[in-house]
């Protein structure tokens, strides 16, 4: 059975914290305004323009947390990424999809369009590789708390975190890894439509 | 139970005429009654062995709200328990899965072995020597267990009939989910599981996966856009196109089963479907040809969906797997969706299904998404009071159907409502307490009595 494997590396590993010096603080600047600045594309549904925010090769990745014993979580708390079945293991193509989904007007889990907020916070710049294949890249954590309200009663919380990798380009950062950690075992809500 | 007798549950259920009272998809006196009429005499599906699979190792699942363990013993047979300590209640085990010698209840310390004889005792010796049967006071146990083609089943009723009596002549579409794609029996591994609550009765997502064909418009969103295995090729539509040349057939079983499923022409051909990708395509038509060779004539039958009665459900093609839709109150209900592959597959074609499956279903499925949305607003629009006065419509292909078909059960060539029909008069059957001779259909004239009276 695969669904217990961990073949794969634990997500996210701790480094030695960035010196906290001026560089530091304006690359936080920047990373937090292109955090809130995303999250105003989704909040905003533009969402063509945030998959433009996306990088071609993307990970995009939510597990499925499960209850485990004590000294099991980080071999089995979590679904791995590409082995088996988690909440979003995605690339551009099917997020591509998601959005042309949303725009045909027929997707009837989001006609009428869901009200969404994202609020972004405790973000911490933990990695800057200047030198990775495809330009600098610089590792973030965050949390985040999605407010969801579709209709007319139905409201939907996600708390959790993200660690993202963004990649540094001519156009600016772009999203390249993200792995999205929703502090929820059974998934309290009927539908994971919105973005995070 | 108040306000719905025995002799009212007819008048809520009118497949005659093709009406069915809202009061069963928002009543909550008749959602405690399919509790204890339904969900502790119906063989319900646990899960699967491949979630076990070696001594020790532990599941926990669901039947109906009730938390239950599925366990292979140290001597590797596969039980199933109600989680739940014999002194205090305290579950047992708050783990999803894991491996274990002992289930020790955090409240009092009662400890049980995997195959659910209470062991440990605190202070036996003092407090409850010589009073105390241990035997008597095991984890409770289902009824009756079965292992079919690797998925587990379990009923809390002893005298329900064997796993295949009830499953009837709906077993060889059942068996069209969990055979091999190659044709060979059995084989299938879950290779996850989802798991989420959506405010719907549990009876139309159930009643959904009959067979309920005339519901594609929802779906209108995914086929525009393609989400397909030839998608990125420029097909539009959400699956395969191995069912385009063939007769669909809906059937309605006794119990109250229902499938849609598919005949092949005689001279049937693989149907390129894979051609996003060449590997999946070779893997697939060989899958097709061996299976012509294996099960010759018998191989014409393709799957497609159907639901065991009362709260199972198969998606025999893609997205394989199987559904427990586990009643959470009137108007809630916990999905769980297991989702299955052949144990042996290449690694490269799991790897794409599981995308595919990915995409397709649950909470994150661009597929299912729909679904949910139309069971919400479906249940809470029906709570009004006004509304219950209106029952639903039930009229689609009203006695178009034969009961003469080499395949068993009423058959419908054209899409249909009989499925549904014959879907709650299997639910009406349980609920005025039918004997399960008359519920597997031995007793046809015990059912005909009750029609006339």
């Amino acid at each position: 059975m695969t669904i217990t494997s961990a073949e794969a590396p634990a997500p996210v590993e701790t480094p030695a914290p960035l010196a906290r010096n001026a560089d530091y603080y304006r690359l936080k600047a920047d990373v937090e305004d292109f955090l809130y600045m995303e999250a105003d594309l989704l909040d905003e549904r533009r969402f063509k323009d945030w998959l433009n925010l996306l990088a071609e090769d993307i990970v995009y990745f939510m597990p499925i947390r499960r209850n485990v014993k004590f000294g099991q979580h980080a071999e089995r708390e979590n679904t791995k990424l590409g082995v088996g079945i988690s909440w979003f293991d995605e690339d551009k193509w099917t997020l591509t999809k998601r959005v042309e989904q949303i725009l045909t007007g027929v997707h009837y889990a989001e006609e009428p369009l869901s009200r969404v907020c994202h609020m972004v916070s405790n973000v911490q710049v933990v990695g800057v590789r200047p030198d990775a294949p495809t330009g600098e890249e610089v590792e973030v954590r965050s949390r985040f708390l999605v407010y969801q309200n579709r209709v007319e009663y139905e409201t939907y919380f996600f708390v959790g975190k993200r660690y993202d990798t963004l990649r540094r380009t001519a156009n600016g950062f772009k999203v390249a890894r993200r792995e999205i950690i929703l502090d929820q075992n059974i998934l309290l809500a009927k539908n994971l439509t919105i973005f995070f | 139970m108040s306000g719905y007798r025995f002799d009212s549950i007819d008048k809520l259920v009118n497949t005659q005429d093709g009406f069915i009272s809202r009061e069963l998809f928002v009543d909550s006196d008749i959602y405690k009654a399919e509790l204890e009429k339904i969900f502790t005499r119906a063989w319900l599906m646990v899960g699967h062995e491949s979630l076990v699979p070696n001594p020790g190792d532990f599941y926990t699942s669901r039947m109906g709200e009730e938390s239950v363990i599925l366990c292979r013993d140290k001597a590797g047979i596969i039980h199933v328990f109600l989680n739940s300590c014999r002194h205090r209640g305290m579950k047992v085990c708050r783990y999803e899965s894991g491996n274990t010698s002992l289930f020790t209840c955090p409240y009092h310390s009662w400890t049980y072995t995997t195959d659910g004889r209470l062991q440990g005792v605190p202070l036996y010796k003092s407090l409850y020597d010589g009073v105390l049967d241990r035997e008597a006071n095991s984890l409770v146990s289902v009824a009756k267990l079965a292992n079919y083609k690797g998925t587990i089943w379990a009923t809390w009723d002893p005298e329900a009939p064997d796993f295949l009596t009830y499953l009837g002549d709906a077993k060889i579409h059942l068996d069209q989910a969990l055979d091999c794609r190659d044709g060979r029996e059995g084989g299938s591994e879950v290779i996850g599981v989802h798991k989420w609550i959506f405010p719907a009765n549990w009876k139309f997502a159930s009643e959904n996966f009959l067979g309920d064909t005339y519901h594609n418009p929802s779906h209108r969103s995914v086929d525009l856009i393609g989400i397909g295995p030839s998608a990125a090729s420029g097909k539009k539509g959400r699956r395969d196109d191995e069912l385009a040349v063939a007769q669909h057939v809906w059937v309605s079983f006794p119990v109250g089963h229902g499938v849609h499923s598919a005949i092949q022409p005689e001279q049937n051909q693989y149907v390129e479907s894979f051609l996003d990708n060449p590997v999946l395509e070779e893997y697939f038509r060989h899958c097709y040809e061996e299976r012509k060779r294996r099960l010759g004539d018998g191989a014409r039958l393709l799957p497609f969906v159907g639901t065991i009665f009362p709260n199972t459900s198969y998606h025999g093609r893609q997205p394989r797997g199987l559904c427990a839709w586990h009643p959470h109150s009137p108007t809630s209900t916990e999905a769980w969706r297991f989702f299955l592959v052949d144990k042996d597959a290449p690694q490269e074609v799991k790897d794409y299904l599981r995308h595919y499956y990915m995409r397709y279903s649950g909470p994150a499925g661009m597929t299912e998404q729909d679904d949910l949305e139309n069971w919400l607003y479906a249940t809470s629009a029906s709570m009004g009071t006004v509304a219950r006065r209106y029952p639903f419509n039930y009229q689609q292909s009203l006695g178009a159907y034969t009961s003469d078909h080499p395949l068993g059960g009423d058959v419908s060539l054209q899409v249909t409502e009989q499925i549904a029909r014959g879907y709650y008069n299997g639910w009406a059957a349980f609920m005025r307490n039918a004997s399960w001779d008359e519920i597997t259909g031995g007793d046809r004239k015990g059912a005909a009595r009750h029609a006339a009276e």
